[in-house]
């Protein structure tokens, strides 16, 4: 059964614990922080900061971008969490950058220069949380009608939708 | 293994348009007195080499795409949203429904995900089972796009074919799990059930007849001149455009990027196997035929030696974890034990906490990369379940494999692509 103590967590923890791995060693600079848990790598950045990191993470061989999703901790502030998976062929390793925004000005910078293919899974997040990416060529709905009302993955959206 | 190269990312000349821009685009071309008339074609919902309910707007020149953008979210049903509002063990029913080709896979990485959080162990003989019903499940897969790939195309013998012997992994299905497509077999923890008496007779006899099966088919087509004129060096892709688009799976593959998650980054004890993975630089509708029909052989492999393992083992070896407050007692200690029955009433009423966390699990599906991200806020109910699902990353290709190609190739390149729309609209 998982014991929470196998977890490292903070970022002077992990980049001790880890000094080795090619993804702490190019965000060194731009980490705010950093969780080792599940044997799952996840750093966090400021979001000026992602295309950076990602550019960074894609010249340490982390060459392919997986996934791009949004964690709504509604009613905590920072409310959203935006997560960004990027696997390495060459190293096969995989790793979590992880952006936090507040719900007052929920905008990060669209990662499509890095990885072309983010630019569905921004649409997506755009589309059922209400993200704004910016830089994003063509950010529409995706999933939803174009006039629906409201981001149906928020946490304050109910699950019947209103009626 | 050699150690891969890592291809550069480069963008495509443009990131896949919108309707709207397809529709501008045609009243530009047709405004510029180029002499060019290029015209707007809708292509869907409803149109059967769709393989759904994708829908396309393309503009052609006479017979030649010009540009064409994709519309989905026909078949959205906020299943994502649904499993915030279940029990853990209540969101494997719903996995079904997302991929509903390959249901097992579905299952599969669902259940390693919420496994990961928890960091439950689970018996070999289960993952076994899992391993040998994950792999039938690709042949079935791979039939049905078979099937429909060469209908689309023309060959419709091929489909009578390729649905005789999913008739027969649809029955192993039903003998499990009493349903031929919305298994749900999986359980957080194991298997829902002991395999049924007849249940290894029967799949060894799928398994002996199968690549028999396989020369069948690829004597039908892969000689054909009409087959090969159809398919080679259309919807060509190389490795770097795969890569920068999220190309996962066989089309990765057969653009020449030698990645399977099932060896390189291995789950539910695939690095116990031996088996190829068949790869191709040819990126073209050929390629992925030929890298798919090769994978059916390597599937039946590894088949062959999960069956053999479990031969070797105690036929009654256990096939859940020993969790008794994550998995549901056995019904005959249920009867005879409180202990028992008053975990079946908790974890019924009341599901079980998982600690809080999040984990991405990914696996190797007929499609390509399916990956699960789970959320836990440390309640009995996930906080957010995400899934990360080949076909649709893949769709954000078929732009760049249709431009300037004719308008019949862009059929066959959708059936080589192997979309399923359940998977991309959730």
């Amino acid at each position: 059964m998982y014991d929470p103590a196998t977890a490292i967590t903070g970022k002077t923890a992990v980049f001790e614990a880890m000094a080795e791995n090619p993804a702490v060693v190019a965000l060194a600079d731009l980490a705010t922080d950093a969780k080792f848990d599940r044997n799952e790598l996840t750093i966090t950045v400021a979001r000026e900061n992602i295309v950076a990191a990602c550019e960074a993470v894609k010249a340490a061989g982390y060459n392919f971008f997986e996934d791009a999703t949004a964690v709504d901790w509604y009613p905590q502030e920072p409310r959203f969490q935006l997560s960004y998976h990027i696997v390495s062929h060459s190293l096969k390793q995989r790793l979590r950058l992880r952006v936090l925004l507040d719900s007052s000005d929920a905008t990060v910078p669209s990662i499509t220069p890095a990885w072309p293919s983010a630019n569905f899974y921004e649409r997506e997040v755009f589309d059922l949380f209400g993200i704004n990416f910016t830089g994003h060529p063509r950010l529409t709905r995706i999933m939803m009608p174009e006039d629906w009302q409201g981001h149906p993955l928020r946490k304050d959206y109910p699950v019947e939708g209103y009626r | 293994m050699a150690i891969l190269e890592t291809p550069p990312v480069v963008a495509p000349d443009r990131i896949t348009p919108g309707v709207e821009d397809i529709i501008a685009d045609a009243k530009l071309h047709g405004n510029a007195g180029t002499g060019e008339h290029s015209m707007v074609l809708n292509m869907g919902p409803q149109h059967p080499s769709t393989h759904g309910v994708l829908r396309l707007v393309l503009e052609i020149d006479g017979e030649m795409v010009l540009a064409l953008a994709p519309d989905i979210g026909y078949l959205h049903t906020g299943i994502e949203k649904t499993c915030e509002a279940k029990f853990y063990q209540q969101v494997v029913p719903l996995t079904d429904r997302i991929d509903y080709l390959s249901p097992m896979t579905n299952n599969l990485a669902y259940c390693l995900a919420v496994e990961k959080l928890l960091e439950l162990e689970i018996p070999e003989r289960a993952q076994l089972i899992r391993v040998l019903l994950n792999e039938i499940t690709r042949i079935q897969s791979h039939l049905v796009w078979l099937g429909t790939h060469a209908m689309d195309i023309g060959a419709l013998t091929m489909f009578l074919y390729c649905w005789r012997e999913r008739e027969a992994t649809l029955r192993i299905f039903e003998a499990v799990s009493g349903q031929r497509m919305m298994t749900s077999y999986f359980r957080i923890g194991g298997l829902a059930l002991e395999p049924p008496k007849g249940f290894y007779e029967s799949v060894q006899t799928f398994l002996d007849a199968m690549p028999a099966h396989i020369d069948e088919y690829e004597g039908l087509l892969t000689g054909n001149p009409i087959w090969m004129g159809r398919l080679k060096g259309v919807g060509t892709l190389t490795a770097a455009e795969a890569i920068s688009l999220g190309v996962t799976g066989p089309p990765l593959r057969a653009s020449g990027v030698d990645w399977d998650l099932r060896r390189d980054m291995p789950y539910s004890g695939y690095e116990k196997f031996t088996f190829n993975v068949p790869t191709s630089t040819d990126g073209d509708v050929w390629a992925r035929y030929t890298v798919r029909m090769l994978e059916m052989r390597e599937s039946v492999k590894i088949c062959q030696q999960a069956m053999d393992m479990l031969a070797q083992m105690p036929a009654n070896g256990r096939i859940v974890a020993d969790a008794p407050k994550i998995v549901l007692p056995d019904r005959e200690q249920m009867k005879t034990q409180m202990e028992s029955l008053i975990h079946h009433f908790k974890i019924v009423t009341e599901g079980f906490a998982v600690p809080a966390g999040e984990v991405y699990q990914a696996v190797e599906s007929p499609r390509g990369e399916m990956g699960y991200y789970v959320v836990s806020d440390g309640t009995a109910k996930p906080y957010r379940v995400h899934m990360r699902n080949p076909s649709f990353a893949t769709l954000q290709a078929l732009e760049t494999m249709c431009k300037g190609r004719l308008l019949a190739d862009v059929v066959a390149v959708i059936g080589s692509i192997d979309i399923v729309l359940g998977e991309i609209d959730r």
